[in-house]
């Protein structure tokens, strides 16, 4: 099968959240907690264990770049709908230690959740703060790509529900160019700070859902450069090699000396 | 509910926390004071906080003890003639290895499903190396007390020689992997600060792990020259380390000197570095020699609850994250 992708074009979401229904209501996600957050319209704001896509919404500077639309507020709007970036390497399933935490046929990641213990280690390896365990279940949760669907030949329930077609799905190199494109046209529409949010250089190795955005990454919450914690094994391994060396010297120089 | 009436020390609380989120640089300037700029999403965590409960702390504890005393166990083996701290010092292994299980177990989210860690071996996750080293290490502390035991009772033929020599070594071996392997777990993370300090946590963790299995073994009476040096150079690296980590001031290392880490951290650190240095200097008479004991293993408990807490601070701080990975 080949590798499936979403591509979430922040220059077309309303923030009108039909993604965070239709995720919830087809993969039977609980309730979360009903807070009002007093920060913009969102009140969900990040994605969690029960919350696999999140409406961000942003309010710009008005110097930060043209409106997207006709509005007499004073500031730019942005709207962006979150989701797990099925990275490249992902930090969760290179840490997971029961082999809960696998790569799927069409490149997705996927908990199993009959097998995941709950050790919580995921939670911290994940460099983009989207897998959480569940308070009431102990398990780790996170955006399937609606794996059961796609099998079924079906596309992501978000991606399905989406009106204005902001969340794209389809095949990763097909969705690698239509990216492209859409920043190249939205330039040349004078959206001049528009970009491509799929870290490739880094160790991450590049997104299987990946962003077209207006502005900085940061203004997101999207790390700038995130990395893979498998590349600080090396360094840490190193040094607790040679300290445990040194820890046995000390001992074996007590009872020498 | 109905809230409690404002004291004057509340609203001078409300008032600083709307400080902070100020830019007051601008004061002498001719424009009004504005909100920080913040690059992230309003202020909010990219990352989330370490689900770890109360319980990890202290397994590293332990496990860090358990490790070490078997060191100290093939040391004296190898070395002494003491035969009663052999014995003791493995069984401190061995107790540490089987208590050990019991708290990394009531810290999973599914307790029951505990042997799930044990369906792979995975060398790139260093949450499932320490699984399996904890399970190695609880078994061969096992062969060297059995055998030890038969020893002390008059049956000693080759096999059961061999497997005591055969039991202590690799025990001690597992237990080096299984005091510094914490290090590594919390070092190789998305976490802010941990990940910046992954060289230092290893020998953190080994150096409290070294002088907190000598503690152990002084408590249980064992007064010797061997123990004191132990101590003391346990102390000498946790001061030096106490030094490195005060004088680390990169935004990163925030949680190590502000709020409720770096308290709990500072405390940790001046017990277990200069005050436990301070009292075995003084003197090598028991007394002092058991409160140095006390110090370090206090100490070095608090300072693996005080990782954890700065794990969960740096976690909070999207901006640090943001500048982290502008720089590298």
């Amino acid at each position: 099968m080949s590798v499936s992708a979403f591509l979430t074009d922040a220059t077309l979401c309303i923030g009108c959240k039909a993604c965070e229904v239709a995720c919830k209501e087809w993969n039977e996600v609980p309730a979360d907690g009903y807070v009002w957050s007093g920060l913009s319209y969102d009140n969900t704001q990040s994605l969690g264990a029960s919350t696999w896509r999140h409406v961000m919404f942003l309010e710009q500077p008005q110097a930060a770049g043209p409106q997207l639309a006709e509005t007499t507020d004073p500031f730019r709007w942005v709207f962006l709908s979150d989701v797990c970036k099925h990275c490249g390497n992902a930090g969760c399933l290179e840490a997971c230690p029961t082999g809960a935490i696998m790569r799927t046929d069409i490149g997705s990641v996927l908990v199993q959740n009959d097998v995941c213990n709950g050790c919580g280690y995921c939670i911290v390896t994940c460099p983009f703060g989207v897998i959480d365990r569940r308070p009431d279940d102990g398990g780790a949760f996170k955006c399937t790509f609606c794996y059961d669907r796609q099998k079924a030949g079906l596309i992501p329930a978000c991606a399905k529900a989406c009106p204005t077609e902001s969340i794209q799905f389809g095949e990763l190199g097909d969705l690698q160019e239509r990216a492209k494109n859409r920043v190249q046209e939205l330039q040349t529409r004078g959206y001049h700070d528009a970009r491509l949010y799929d870290p490739q250089e880094t160790s991450v190795g590049g997104l299987h859902a990946f962003f077209v955005i207006l502005g900085q990454p940061e203004n997101y919450n999207l790390p700038p450069a995130p990395e893979v914690p498998t590349t600080y094994l090396k360094s840490a391994w190193t040094s607790a090699i040679i300290c445990a060396a040194i820890a046995l010297a000390i001992v074996f120089l007590a009872f020498a000396l | 509910m109905k809230a409690a009436k404002a004291t004057e020390a509340r609203l001078d609380e409300i008032r600083k926390s709307a400080a902070e989120s100020a830019d007051l640089s601008t004061r002498g300037n001719s424009y009004p004071p504005q909100i920080r700029g913040k690059e992230s999403y309003y202020g909010l965590p990219v990352l989330k906080a370490p689900v770890w409960t109360w319980e990890v702390p202290i397994y590293f504890f332990i496990g860090g003890i358990a490790g070490l005393s078997s060191c100290i166990a093939l040391a004296a083996h190898l070395l002494g003639n003491d035969a009663e701290l052999v014995r003791s010092a493995l069984w401190v292994a061995l107790i540490g290895g089987a208590i050990c299980p019991i708290f990394l177990i009531a810290d999973l989210g599914r307790p029951a499903r505990f042997l799930a860690m044990l369906r792979v071996a995975k060398i790139q996750s260093p949450m499932s190396v320490g699984a399996w080293v904890l399970v190695a290490f609880s078994g061969c502390a096992l062969v060297a007390v059995v055998a030890e035991e038969l020893i002390v009772r008059g049956y000693s033929d080759v096999l059961i020689v061999g497997a005591n020599w055969a039991g202590d070594l690799t025990a001690a071996l597992t237990g080096l992997v299984l005091a510094a392997y914490t290090g590594v777990l919390i070092g190789a993370t998305a976490n802010p600060v941990w990940s910046h300090n992954r060289r230092a946590l290893p020998a953190h963790f080994l150096a409290a792990a070294l002088g907190g299995a000598g503690a152990v073994l002084e408590l249980l009476g064992f007064f010797i020259a061997p123990t004191q040096l132990i101590g003391l150079a346990a102390a000498i690296i946790e001061t030096l380390l106490g030094v490195h980590f005060e004088l680390s001031r990169l935004p990163v290392n925030a949680p190590l000197h502000r709020g409720k880490s770096a308290i709990g951290f500072r405390i940790a650190g001046v017990m277990a570095g200069p005050v436990a240095l301070i009292l075995r200097l003084a003197s090598d008479s028991p007394p002092a020699r058991r409160a140095a004991a006390i110090c370090f293993l206090a100490g070095s408990l608090l300072s693996r609850y005080a990782w954890i807490w700065a794990g969960r601070a740096s976690a909070k701080d999207p901006e640090v994250l943001f500048q982290i990975q502008r720089k590298s």
